[in-house]
């Protein structure tokens, strides 16, 4: 029997992975990919909750994040592009132009 | 009547105002005419509300609006023209329009013309609610108000340099403005004290209620506020020890020193103890100390006047003398005669202050006697009107003076305390001799004035013509002796002599006689050369010269401790503590944010680390949290 533990360890996993990809990754590709992976644990974990509490909301609210992620990444695989037609590179350590 | 007490009243005020809108222009001749036409509605406004007073006896009351309303506590803006206060008002407005007349020509090549005529209307303006307002709140206000506009007179000249005290005594306009208004601060706060309580105990600061409830109280009480209220009066009325500023005041200018420094503001005080006399009759013990003081500084301030030899300064003690004079009164019930010394002084002092600046305006501001003389051959009528002024300072019948300060000494005789009247016996002495020491210095003798290099000259028309209703009042103010009487005990309790025939006579005869010796003296010894050298030598001459070294003792005694605390409030507790402390905190800030900008190194990476470490901080706070609850 699956219970919601299961889904939410599963969850806890998933936004673990993606954790240290965003700590541990330099490509920024990979480090969208890890951000997409800590959303969709969310996901998880908001849709099991809804079933187990019956509410429609939690799953409302997975769809919204559907949305807006892939929104984010249209707009930051733009920008990705645009840094990369400009610098040659995707590393995130070169993107140092705030610095003070 | 209304109509009148509102112009009366507001008048000086539009003359402010009006003046205070060219206060940073160069000088309009203007803004003094105005003034002066202004001031002279109030007179004549003040004169109509005499004259209605006189002949219907009907008190004009007017509520402007309310002022304090909370609580139990009511204070409305409130006038009344009563016997006391109209008689206050005509002299304030007649004094002060002569002034303001007069400094059209005395101020003429200053540059702060229509600034001075502002304070001088607003001095005005004060001095009117002081007299008028018919409850003490609003008294107070006056009170406060004339010291203002005194502290800005005194110090007008404000830009003139400190100079040591052997040089001038008073130092410079601006330390002595200051001097003026910390010691009326000092006398206001005992004033203050008698008017709360009195609210404490009566429940109200209107006059009329206050004084038909006082009788309710018991003596200590009323003993108490009776003392408040007369320490108030001493630092308005430089009564000692609280004296010693109306001598620097003469730093102002000299109209304000014949409208405030001589005829009015400083006269406040007895006006305030004359008001109060339901107070004060009930308390002849205080009374008693109000008369002693008043004829020991009658005394003290006419023996500083004896040896000083700067002009303005020797006018100054002799009105120190003559308010002590009006506190004898005062002090022994004898109200009318009080206030009515106090009118004519206005008149007769003020016009000696008038002729003491065109003496001044003839020598350059020179204020040293000893470098005067013979200036009656170009100042003749400056010269007469002084001269007259002297002879009603001395009590010289039939000027002004003769008839009030006459009346003084016979109640001090009459009310059985001869020790009180000898000192005031010997006090008109002295007046007259400094009054004509003054006077032989100045206008008669050898004309030393040529070896300093000056080259007087009479003032200009309007200048003694604004004098001569002064000197005219001197002559013949005392002649008004009966109606004023009459006038004036509708309202203030009137004085029975107990003594008649010869013995007056023989009283007035005593005091014309020592009168008239020290005229004789001053006017025989500086005609023959003055006193010699030598007696500048004595103890006693510098002594009095230094003014009993009181200036200097309260330097010693006051200022500097202060200074001292002063110097260790700042560097021990300003400095190390609470400025140290202040700095310590910003320091803290300054510090963590200089130590935490690494974190905002720009590298998206760490920044996420940041955000990763922030994020498990939270999470660990909300384990801890929940496992705490």
């Amino acid at each position: 029997m699956i219970t919601l533990n299961h889904y939410l360890v599963l969850a806890a996993i998933l936004f673990s992975i993606a954790l240290v990809g965003i700590l541990r990754r330099k490509n920024l590709l990979l480090l969208f990919f890890a951000t997409e992976i800590a959303l969709n644990a969310i996901n998880i974990a908001l849709a099991a909750f809804s079933k187990y509490l019956g509410d429609l909301t939690g799953q409302l609210f997975a769809f919204f994040i559907i949305a807006i992620a892939a929104s984010e990444v249209a707009v930051g695989l733009g920008l990705l592009i645009i840094w990369y037609k400009r610098t040659g590179n995707i590393d995130l350590d070169s993107l140092q132009s705030m610095k003070w | 009547m209304e109509k009148y007490l509102y112009i009366a009243l507001f008048a000086p005020l539009v003359s402010s105002l009006f003046a205070a809108l060219f206060a940073t222009k160069p000088k309009k001749l203007f803004v003094g005419i105005v003034a002066s036409i202004l001031l002279f509605i109030s007179f004549v406004s003040s004169a109509i509300l005499l004259s209605y007073l006189a002949g219907t006896e009907e008190i004009v009351k007017v509520t402007l609006f309310d002022w304090i309303t909370t609580g139990k506590l009511n204070i409305p803006f409130g006038f009344v023209v009563d016997e006391v206060s109209v008689i206050m008002m005509v002299t304030v407005t007649l004094v002060s329009t002569l002034v303001h007349i007069y400094s059209i020509g005395y101020m003429e090549h200053d540059k702060g013309f229509n600034r001075f005529f502002s304070y001088l209307s607003a001095f005005v303006f004060s001095m009117l609610i002081l007299v008028m307002s018919d409850n003490f709140a609003g008294l107070f206000i006056g009170w406060e108000g004339v010291g203002l506009c005194s502290w800005l007179l005194i110090g007008f000249w404000y830009y003139k340099k400190d100079e040591p005290r052997e040089v001038n005594p008073s130092i410079s306009p601006a330390w002595a403005a200051n001097e003026a208004f910390i010691m009326n601060r000092i006398a206001d706060l005992g004033m203050l004290l008698g008017l709360f309580l009195i609210y404490w105990h009566i429940g109200s600061l209107q006059y009329d209620v206050v004084f038909a409830h006082v009788d309710m109280f018991s003596i200590s009480v009323i003993t108490l506020m009776g003392i408040f209220l007369f320490i108030g009066a001493m630092g308005k009325s430089a009564q000692f020890p609280l004296h010693t500023w109306l001598a620097d005041a003469m730093e102002g200018p000299t109209p304000v020193s014949a409208l405030i420094h001589a005829a009015t503001m400083v006269t406040a005080g007895v006006y305030l103890v004359i008001r109060s006399f339901p107070i004060y009759s009930q308390i002849p013990d205080i009374g008693f100390y109000i008369a002693c003081l008043g004829a020991f500084v009658a005394v003290f301030a006419a023996s500083m006047a004896l040896v000083n030899t700067d002009l303005k300064r020797i006018i100054a003690y002799s009105t120190l003398s003559q308010l002590g004079y009006m506190f004898v009164a005062a002090g022994l019930e004898a109200y009318w005669i009080a206030l009515f010394h106090l009118m004519t002084h206005a008149f007769f002092k003020a016009l000696l202050f008038l002729g003491a600046g065109n003496v001044m305006h003839a020598m350059n501001d020179e204020l040293n006697i000893f470098k005067m003389g013979g200036l009656y051959k170009v100042m003749k009528w400056t010269a007469i009107m002084m001269i007259i002024a002297s002879l009603a300072l001395s009590g010289i019948y039939p000027f002004a003076g003769f008839f009030s300060k006459d009346k003084i000494l016979e109640v001090a005789f009459d009310s059985g305390h001869y020790l009180l009247w000898f000192t005031l016996w010997v006090g008109a002495g002295m007046t007259a001799f400094y009054s004509f020491r003054l006077i032989m210095l100045v206008f008669f003798g050898e004309e030393r004035y040529k070896k300093y290099g000056f080259h007087p000259h009479e003032a200009p028309w309007y200048m003694l013509a604004a004098m001569a209703p002064l000197a005219v009042l001197a002559i013949i103010a005392g002649f008004f002796e009966e109606p004023f009487e009459e006038f004036v005990t509708r309202l203030l309790p009137e004085y029975h002599f107990h003594i008649h025939g010869i013995l007056t006579v023989a009283l007035v005869g005593l005091t014309t006689l020592i009168a008239l010796s020290g005229i004789a003296l001053a006017v025989y010894k500086y005609s023959h050369g003055g006193f010699s050298e030598k007696w500048k030598e004595t103890f006693i001459y510098k002594l009095l010269y230094n003014q009993y070294y009181i200036p200097i003792l309260y330097d010693k005694l006051f200022v500097e401790p202060y200074k001292e605390l002063s110097k260790i409030a700042w560097k021990e507790l300003d400095l190390r503590i609470v400025d140290a402390t202040v700095d310590f905190i910003a320091g803290v800030i300054y510090s963590t944010g200089f130590k935490g900008r690494v974190i905002q190194s720009g590298n998206l990476s760490k920044m996420l680390r940041w955000m990763v470490i922030g994020l498990l901080i939270l999470l660990i706070l909300v384990v801890v949290y929940s496992m705490a609850r």
